[in-house]
């Protein structure tokens, strides 16, 4: 998968850069979860910054309970950091109303059951939720938007399926579909590959670039996809115990040592031809 | 692709409307009393003229005084459970809510019970006392249903069978409660408490409640529809609809105080019908569709229909005596739930 033949994207859509124009600044948030307000806190994300702009992919990596989830929520504005913020185009995401909040952050989850059946248009049309007007009657350019966002993750024939008959790889089209819809300029993404085989998993991070390219969304991902991340990100933000150890282009995140050290096993990372790291995990035998 | 338009809204309304109309007519024309259409049709159009001096007959004074009022707050009654049982479902993400499983309808039984026994205690207008019950109904089914969203909830979020099973010994300990009111406190008797707790509609209403409960079912019932896309998103869980724009504390404060409004609106003028805010959701569902902006009305007319057919069988099956309605219901009910249950429908 690595190689160039098979996986093209990353290098067809490579993005200029607009060094001037940051759209999402993660300044200094922390967060504290306590189950009770006079013990310590259970877990703390420790003061975390970075900075991404339109068309960039950034990819949060850590091991479980590194802070990954909560990290996302800050950025997302639905949790309230305890101290910090978290701007974009210059608005603290926490204090936007819902609705605007949702015309401009949109965020794929891991995938929860659906109560009762609906058509993939259906579910895709919810994405126009936070636009609709008082009875919230779809018009001709909702279906337009939504017909758009499917096809711009071929899913078009998926249309006029049942999501609870769709392959986990194909459910997850429709989910990204809805989140495209939103027209957000930030579209977040909680460990979307969780359930996906390593085709679907490199068809979704290579949907996501492209997307990224054409429609200059920010993504942040969260992943324990080291490799993916790799080849896919431009930026990567590793966690470790809600401290963020390094922020940067994965070719400099990518150090043996620190990863071995966040992960807790032994690892080998060699750097490939296009620039990009690879992690080999060493069994011991 | 083919999102909702209003002509299709409208349409699937009016012919649900129209299966109503026709169900009440032949309500109102069965029964002890025979009553051919021609003078059921003559005494309709006299009573809408407010030409009540020109039905002089005893079918006049059967069908307007005694029928049509009844029939009337058996579809209030449906369409109530019915739309109360919808939202629930949704706001809880649980196919098996429905006011009579959560024990809402006792909580609003008991509330009502101690209204009425409250009431003689108090000096106030008469106008105002009757006005106590379905005050008392709302607060017990406000009450109930806070108590079961707080017992099914499980680090914050709700967990599906603890809730239903919170519901359930709620409404168990509830009707516990109401037999000790009535055994202690009223000695009324136990043959009409049976048929109340059963649902019965055989109770008639006193007219200065008619308008009060009518405009409250009004307010409440569109209340809830201005909710109802909303109440798609939250299908795919609260912290979907969250990023989808939703007010999700807002809409769950509205659609709980709406809701339980119905859920108490139906309980005082007709006692704990059950199965018919669970089954009449699934129904529709399968016919329309789970786009809650078609549901909910759709529901109510559903619930109305289905309430005038229990309780028009409900008079007629073993006449001259009656059955409650809540019994005719739940005889229907469990089969088709079952049913539904093992096709997966529910």
């Amino acid at each position: 998968m690595s190689s160039p033949a098979q996986s093209p994207f990353w290098q067809h859509s490579e993005i200029p850069r607009y060094t001037s124009e940051v759209r999402l600044n993660v300044e200094q948030v922390s967060y504290a979860y306590s189950a009770n307000p006079a013990q310590a806190p259970l877990f703390t994300l420790e003061a975390n910054s970075f900075q991404a702009r339109p068309g960039e992919i950034v990819a949060v990596l850590g091991p479980n309970a590194s802070g990954k989830s909560t990290l996302l929520k800050l950025i997302a504005g639905t949790l309230a950091p305890l101290s910090g913020r978290v701007l974009l185009n210059g608005f603290v995401t926490y204090s936007l109303a819902p609705r605007i909040r949702a015309q401009r952050i949109a965020m794929v989850q891991q995938e929860s059951p659906l109560l009762f059946p609906a058509h993939a248009w259906e579910f895709v049309l919810q994405g126009r939720h936070p636009y609709g007007r008082s009875l919230r009657f779809e018009n001709e350019e909702d279906v337009g938007i939504a017909r758009n966002a499917l096809a711009q993750v071929g899913g078009e024939h998926l249309s006029d399926r049942w999501m609870d008959q769709l392959s986990g790889g194909e459910k997850q089209r429709v989910i990204l579909a809805r989140a495209l819809a939103q027209q957000p300029l930030l579209l977040l993404l909680d460990e979307p590959t969780l359930h996906l085989d390593i085709g679907a998993q490199v068809d979704l991070l290579a949907t996501l670039r492209r997307l990224g390219a054409e429609n200059r969304y920010t993504v942040v991902v969260v992943t324990h996809e080291l490799n993916l991340a790799a080849q896919y990100a431009d930026q990567v933000v590793l966690l470790h115990r809600g401290k963020s150890l390094r922020v940067g282009p994965p070719a400099s995140v990518y150090q043996r040592d620190l990863l071995e050290q966040v992960f807790q096993t032994p690892l080998s990372v060699e750097m490939g031809s296009n620039g990009r790291p690879r992690v080999n995990v060493l069994t011991e035998t | 692709m083919r999102p909702l338009t209003l002509q299709r809204l409208v349409l699937q309304c009016g012919l649900l409307a129209l299966i109503l109309f026709v169900v009440i007519v032949i309500a109102l024309k069965l029964g002890a009393v025979p009553v051919s259409l021609y003078g059921l049709a003559r005494d309709l159009v006299q009573a809408l003229l407010g030409q009540t001096s020109g039905i002089s007959s005893d079918y006049g004074l059967i069908i307007i005084d005694i029928r049509l009022p009844r029939i009337l707050l058996g579809v209030l009654a449906g369409a109530s459970l019915a739309l109360a049982g919808t939202s629930f479902q949704a706001l809880l993400r649980n196919p098996l809510a429905d006011p009579y499983i959560l024990g809402v309808s006792y909580g609003a039984a008991v509330g009502a019970m101690l209204a009425s026994i409250l009431e003689p205690h108090l000096s106030i207008p008469a106008s105002v006392a009757a006005l106590l019950t379905p005050l008392g109904a709302f607060l017990g089914a406000a009450c109930t249903i806070t108590v079961v969203y707080l017992l099914g909830r499980r680090e914050g979020q709700i967990d599906s069978a603890t809730l239903i099973l919170g519901g359930v010994i709620t409404g168990s300990f509830l009707s516990a409660v109401i037999m000790f009111l009535i055994t202690t406190v009223t000695g009324r008797d136990m043959h009409g408490i049976a048929f109340w707790l059963m649902g019965d509609l055989s109770t008639p209403l006193q007219p200065s409640l008619r308008w009060f409960l009518g405009v409250g079912f009004l307010i409440a019932a569109v209340t809830i529809y201005t909710t109802a896309s909303d109440l798609n998103l939250l299908l795919s869980g609260e912290k979907e609809a969250m990023h989808l724009g939703v007010d999700v504390d807002r809409v769950r404060i509205v659609v709980y105080v709406a809701a339980s409004l119905l859920t108490a609106l139906a309980v005082s003028v007709s006692g704990a019908i059950g199965y018919v805010g669970i089954l009449v959701p699934h129904v529709m569902r399968l016919i329309y569709g789970s786009d809650h902006r078609v549901l909910l009305p759709t529901a109510a007319f559903g619930g109305a229909i289905a309430i005038v057919i229990a309780d028009t069988l409900a008079r007629t099956v073993v006449a001259p005596t009656e059955l409650p309605v809540g019994a005719v219901t739940a005889i229907a009910g469990a089969p088709l739930f079952i049913y539904l249950l093992r096709r997966r429908a529910v």
